[in-house]
């Protein structure tokens, strides 16, 4: 809804709850449910109002639990019958600097001071260690947003007594309880005060007729920054920008002015603000951001800008490029095609309003921010959240080579009119092989990650993994693919036990990435060739349905299993007789055991 | 600004606040006549009634609202 995307217009959502409320009960969409526990120094009703709204824009529908006004810290550290009962999917704890009651005297010695900061560092710290052992999920705290007053000016900053100091070393506190624990996550009030005006944000007013630590203007902003935290926890990111060109990422129209006349370049302030903010975009790919190009343009003209010679980027940055005379929408759509992503998953960074209409309006749920200038272009999508970062994974940091080499896959793939050529132009090598330690923590990781190419949807933690590894009664396989493009490393796993001489298939996952690659085949000629090593005569297969597994349904019939039962909630048996010879499945792949 | 505008203004401000376009207030309608009007949205009406006449209160006004009528004389104070 765009009324609730940034920049948005926060007194017309204060006035209008309830009427945003009722329309995004009835727009139709498909929300997961979470339970939300806010524990506040302070009132917390208009919060909670304005968080239910942005999170149901998010696609979470929430319920909550606010504590009693003030009662955070009894909340977190005593037995709450009603709070347990609530069972919270995440806990948000909302103090600030209010909550701070003993601050440094002038006539505190260092040490003094020391001891007061441990001990509301540990007032804290003692809170989190029991909600987390408690509760088990996720805690968003606030930091403190820097004081009101400053009674010695600007020494405040820097002395010990001062209160900007004090808070100032709080939140290093916090920082560090952050940086050291899983699934706890700070959210920075600090900041968003700063940037929304702090003597606004802390006007005395609301606190003193209401109780509302903040200004209940500003209350969107603070409810906004917590949503997004949840929707990323949430896996409710976006993954990637689809950006267009002239006027975008560059200043003037390249087709009509050429490239040696468009904006861009420290030469002069308006090449200076489209250089800084291609720099602001390409430093996203280091969080695994995807960048693509969708631009009214011959494509040699939009190359021959991406690579000018002030420009931050090569045509290597980018995933996709489309740059032809299609509408907007419809490229936007390719590109969404050709990375295997929803539309939605993907922001449309375009200066021009009426493309920026097109593409939301073709395409349900993707968001196209209205950026403004070129100068303010950053901070609209900066502030936006669109890549709120909860966790940095390697995989992240590598996400767009992956998807670059996936591409080029595509593109092969587009010159064959036979399949198998294809697969064979891939020059695919794979290893299959018993389990190794070396690859326990993936092995574990894929277990529970996968959910579509899983036939019986089993999870293993990494202790399982290495248990069933060192038990003989065992059969363990892992498969790791890599082609001429890249290594995938472990995509594919198959853990059986044996019952007398029949071979029992606990698990059989494999990666989306590397569907339709033969691998599956892979993988059953070595499951053949250890179970007939170990006298095994028949291999037994199980498929457990689940909302997300039907892609795999038939594939024991696909493999040439005869399927022995079925009960009424679709759970089916099949058995492959091994006693005979056997011809390998897999043509295309090169496979070293 | 006469009184009956300031109260047309103030009736668009209930019905969004409430999201109820059947709402018409006047001079003796309090907290008990709108089912939803408790602690929390008569912070929230307030701050709209600021923003759709451009005043601010302060807070021994908003300590004197009892009733309608009194948000009425306090928006007139401001703007005259």
């Amino acid at each position: 809804m765009k009324e609730l995307e940034y920049p948005f217009d926060a007194e017309y959502i204060l006035n209008n709850k309830k009427k945003l409320k009722r329309l995004l009960a009835a727009d139709g969409s498909v929300r997961i449910d979470k339970k939300i526990a806010i524990l506040g120094g302070s009132t917390t009703g208009n919060i909670k109002l304005i968080l239910e709204l942005f999170l149901l824009n998010y696609g979470i529908r929430p319920t909550f639990y606010e504590s009693e006004y003030n009662q955070y810290y009894n909340d977190a550290m005593f037995p709450n019958a009603k709070l347990e009962a609530f069972n919270p999917d995440v806990i948000y704890i909302h103090t600030t600097s209010r909550n701070v009651t003993n601050l440094p005297q002038i006539s505190d010695s260092a040490e003094t001071v020391d001891g007061l900061i441990q001990a509301e560092t540990e007032k804290f710290t003692g809170m989190w260690d029991r909600l987390a052992s408690v509760y088990r999920c996720p805690i968003i705290q606030n930091n403190f947003e820097m004081p009101l007053f400053r009674l010695m000016g600007n020494r405040d900053a820097y002395d010990v007594h001062g209160a900007v100091n004090f808070f100032t070393r709080l939140n290093m506190q916090f920082y560090e309880y952050a940086q050291t624990h899983e699934n706890f996550y700070i959210c920075d009030i600090n900041y968003i005060s700063a940037d929304y005006g702090l003597r606004k944000w802390s006007d005395p007013f609301y606190w003193h007729m209401y109780k509302y630590a903040l200004n209940v203007s500003a209350i969107p902003y603070l409810s906004f920054n917590v949503a997004n935290i949840i929707k990323s926890v949430y896996g409710k990111n976006k993954k990637g920008f689809v950006l267009d060109l002239d006027n975008t990422l560059w200043g003037g129209v390249i087709g009509d002015d050429g490239v040696e006349n468009i904006a861009l370049g420290p030469e002069e302030s308006e090449g200076q603000a489209y250089l800084e903010f291609q720099r602001y975009i390409k430093a996203h790919k280091q969080l695994g951001i995807l960048l693509n190009i969708d631009s009214k343009n011959d494509y040699e003209n939009a190359v021959l800008g991406i690579n000018h010679g002030d420009s931050a980027f090569t045509e290597d940055d980018f995933i996709c490029i489309k740059a032809n005379w299609e509408p907007k929408d419809k490229n936007f759509a390719a590109i969404a095609n050709e990375l295997n992503l929803l539309p939605e998953s993907l922001v449309f960074i375009d200066d021009n309003p009426a493309e920026r209409h097109i593409v939301t309006e073709q395409l349900a749920g993707v968001q196209a921010p209205d950026i403004g200038e070129v100068s303010q272009y950053i901070q609209n999508i900066d502030r936006a959240g669109f890549f709120e970062v909860t966790a940095l994974s390697s995989d992240d940091l590598k996400r767009n080579e992956m998807y670059r080499e996936n591409a080029k896959r595509a593109q092969l793939k587009a010159g064959f009119a036979d399949y198998s050529e294809y697969l064979l132009s891939l020059d695919m090598t794979a290893v299959i092989r018993p389990f190794e330690p070396m690859y326990f923590a993936r092995i574990s990781q894929l277990s529970n990650k996968s959910n579509q190419f899983n036939l019986t949807t089993r999870r293993y933690t990494q202790a399982e993994i290495e248990q069933t590894a060192g038990d003989s009664n065992y059969i363990t396989l892992y498969g790791k693919l890599a082609d001429r493009f890249g290594d995938n490393g472990v995509v594919s796993v198959v853990i059986g036990h044996m019952t007398d001489d029949v071979c029992h298939i606990d698990l059989w996952i494999m990666s989306c990435r590397v569907l339709k690659r033969n691998m599956e085949f892979a993988m059953t000629d070595a499951l053949v060739h250890y179970a007939k090593a170990r006298g095994v005569k028949k291999i037994a297969g199980h498929y457990y349905p689940t909302p997300k597994n039907g892609m795999v349904k038939e594939f024991y019939a696909e493999l040439g299993f005869d399927k022995t039962g079925e009960d009424d909630k679709g759970n089916t048996d099949w058995i492959l007789d091994i006693t005979g010879e056997y011809e390998n499945k897999n043509k295309v792949i090169k496979v070293e055991k | 600004m006469t009184r009956e505008q300031v109260f047309e203004g103030l009736n668009s401000v209930f019905r969004d606040v409430f999201d109820d376009e059947t709402i018409t207030v006047n001079d003796a309608t309090t907290a008990d006549d709108i089912e939803d009007w408790d602690s929390l949205e008569h912070i929230n009406l307030i701050i709209a009634v600021e923003e759709k006449f451009g005043v601010k209160f302060n807070m021994t006004e908003v300590n004197k609202m009892k009733c309608v009528g009194d948000i009425a004389d306090a928006v007139l104070q401001r703007i005259k």
